[in-house]
């Protein structure tokens, strides 16, 4: 496989599992509005992982296509974050989970949107519209959270504590991203952004915490088996069927 | 008094629409607020039983518009409790009322979604229905219902269109995806017919409700119109309606069909349908698990008030 479509599938998986996991809240959410807000980030995140499969199809040979992409490759072929397939948690945890990637995928969609390669550069341009909001969206509930209730804050500062060391595996390329973006200035640009709601939020970031990372080289936790038998069942059981 | 509603009755038979700032009968704005509150916890309750497949659809076309769906029943919802909010009625207290059981919605969601043609049969037969009963509220005589209707039908008819193509690409599929389809179809038609409410002749608050003009077809008509419609759609998909009495009567020009479970309808309505118990919990769950959400977004709003305030002095 070459770097150039193991990059489009690390950036399909990720906008994929994570749209996944935020439409597991779609009907249980704590309030109709924000019900709907979140199922909108996931329409838009399975919207983006849709357009990456394809394009990562058109260059995989024949026999692929989306669907084959999402619903035929095993835990160890998926290469997104192990962030993003974390459990959703409370409210809290969904939400800075959210914040978390969304601002990682604004620096990163800013960068994409002038790549060389214009297919990928168009998908990251549109990306870049929805991820605005999603970080608006994200940023505001982060602060709404940590800065409301003694309740609210302990949660946020609880979510902190277990989503953090997940976040350094955002920041540390593979081999086969770092001919696509500048890892150093979206480290510094999603770090400032980081410190500045977090502060606002009166959040404090955990330190000495030790960092989990392999996803994007394909060694996750069970829980993406968990979602990958979930989403991949009926394909899986009904295969060379059409839906 | 009198007088008042001599004028409200000669607004509603004028067909000018009612404004939460007019007069109304008391009667008239409690069964406004009892039909609007169901008819939005159907909303909220429906997202549930769909909702289950979004995690499971076969393919990412599939996922997307039944997501988009979903959240389009979530918005139906929104509407609708503000709809029944400009009659004096909170929405936290119509929350609450569905949570101790006090308010209804339709029993359609006590049934349980088993396979994924089920997201078909749902499309095609129960937002079919919710459909033949929206339209003509898009004319009832409560303004803001009226209104809220209008919104909803457009996207209703969405709705069917995506669950009778769900249908129809089992219905021209494998063998096994042809008996998933005449499965959910059998599962869903009863209930279906159901959704119209009990006939005419057992219908407590029909009359009143035609006489203000809320309801403008009774709940045998529009089960007619139903019936009629998916005989001719189900010829499309070559599957089969499970009803060995179903017949066109040439006298009437409409058909005939076979008599509806009325024991397993009031059961369903009491309390006693197969998912009941697990709606209402998860509505309870979801509303109780986001109280410190709640909380929290009400105490940061206040701190930021506070603090505009002081700024402000
Ligand atoms: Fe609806
Ligand atoms: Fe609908």
């Amino acid at each position: 496989m070459t770097d150039q479509i193991k990059y489009l599938l690390c950036l399909a998986d990720n906008a994929l599992i994570l749209g996944h996991r935020n439409s597991e809240w779609c009907g249980h959410g704590p309030v109709l509005e924000q019900d709907i807000a979140l199922t909108n980030i996931s329409l838009d995140l399975i919207g983006q992982a849709r357009n990456f499969y394809q394009y990562a199809a058109s260059l995989s040979g024949a026999d692929h296509n989306e669907d084959t992409l999402a619903y035929h490759r095993d835990s160890h072929e998926f290469l997104n974050t192990l962030l993003v397939e974390q459990p959703n948690g409370d409210w809290g945890v969904t939400i800075l989970r959210q914040f978390l990637v969304s601002n990682y995928q604004y620096y990163l969609y800013q960068q994409l949107q002038h790549n060389s390669d214009v297919t990928l550069a168009a998908i990251a341009a549109k990306a870049i519209k929805e991820v605005t909001y999603h970080l608006r969206w994200s940023s505001e509930w982060v602060i709404r959270l940590g800065d409301g209730t003694t309740e609210s804050n302990q949660r946020m500062q609880q979510a902190l504590h277990l989503l953090w060391p997940f976040t350094y595996e955002l920041l540390q390329p593979a081999d086969y991203e770092t001919g696509y973006i500048d890892v150093t200035k979206i480290k510094q640009l999603w770090q400032d952004k980081t410190n500045e709601i977090l502060a606002e939020a009166t959040l404090s970031i955990p330190n000495n915490s030790q960092p989990f990372i392999g996803g994007k080289t394909g060694a996750h936790s069970e829980h993406l088996t968990a979602i990958l038998n979930e989403m991949q069942s009926l394909p899986r059981a009904y295969p060379n069927t059409i839906w | 008094m009198e007088n008042v509603e001599q004028k409200f009755q000669d607004s509603v038979n004028a067909e000018i629409k009612i404004e939460p700032r007019n007069w109304m009968p008391e009667a008239y704005r409690k069964t406004l607020i009892r039909q609007i509150s169901q008819h939005a916890h159907s909303e909220i309750v429906g997202m549930l039983p769909e909702g289950a497949w979004i995690t499971r659809a076969p393919s990412l076309k599939r996922k997307a518009i039944l997501l988009a769906k979903v959240q389009d029943e979530a918005g139906h919802g929104l509407y609708l409790y503000s709809a029944a909010e400009t009659l004096g009625q909170s929405r936290e207290q119509m929350i609450n009322d569905l949570h101790s059981g006090k308010a209804k919605y339709s029993s359609i969601f006590n049934y349980p979604t088993k396979s994924w043609a089920d997201i078909g049969a749902i499309g095609w037969l129960v937002d079919g229905a919710a459909i033949l009963n929206q339209v003509m509220l898009c004319r009832t005589s409560y303004g803001p219902y009226a209104r809220a209707m209008v919104r909803i039908c457009k996207e209703e008819s969405f709705h069917q269109r995506q669950g009778f193509d769900i249908l129809l690409t089992l219905a021209n599929g494998t063998p096994e995806q042809k008996i998933m389809c005449q499965d959910a179809i059998n599962r869903w038609w009863w209930p279906s017919l159901m959704m119209f409410g009990p006939k005419d002749s057992e219908s407590s608050n029909s009359d009143q409700s035609m006489k203000w003009k809320i309801k403008r077809k009774s709940n045998d008509e529009l089960r007619q119109n139903f019936v009629d419609m998916c005989v001719q759609q189900v010829k499309v998909l070559g599957m089969n309606l499970p009803d060995p009495d179903l017949k066109w009567n040439e006298a009437k020009q409409q058909h005939d069909w076979g008599e509806i479970d009325w024991n397993e309808f009031w059961q369903v309505v009491k309390g006693n349908g197969p998912c009941n118990k697990e709606r209402l919990e998860a509505r309870r769950n979801a509303w109780d698990n986001g109280a410190w959400v709640r909380e929290a977004a009400a105490a940061h709003a206040q701190k930021q008030k506070d603090k505009q305030k002081q700024q402000a002095a």
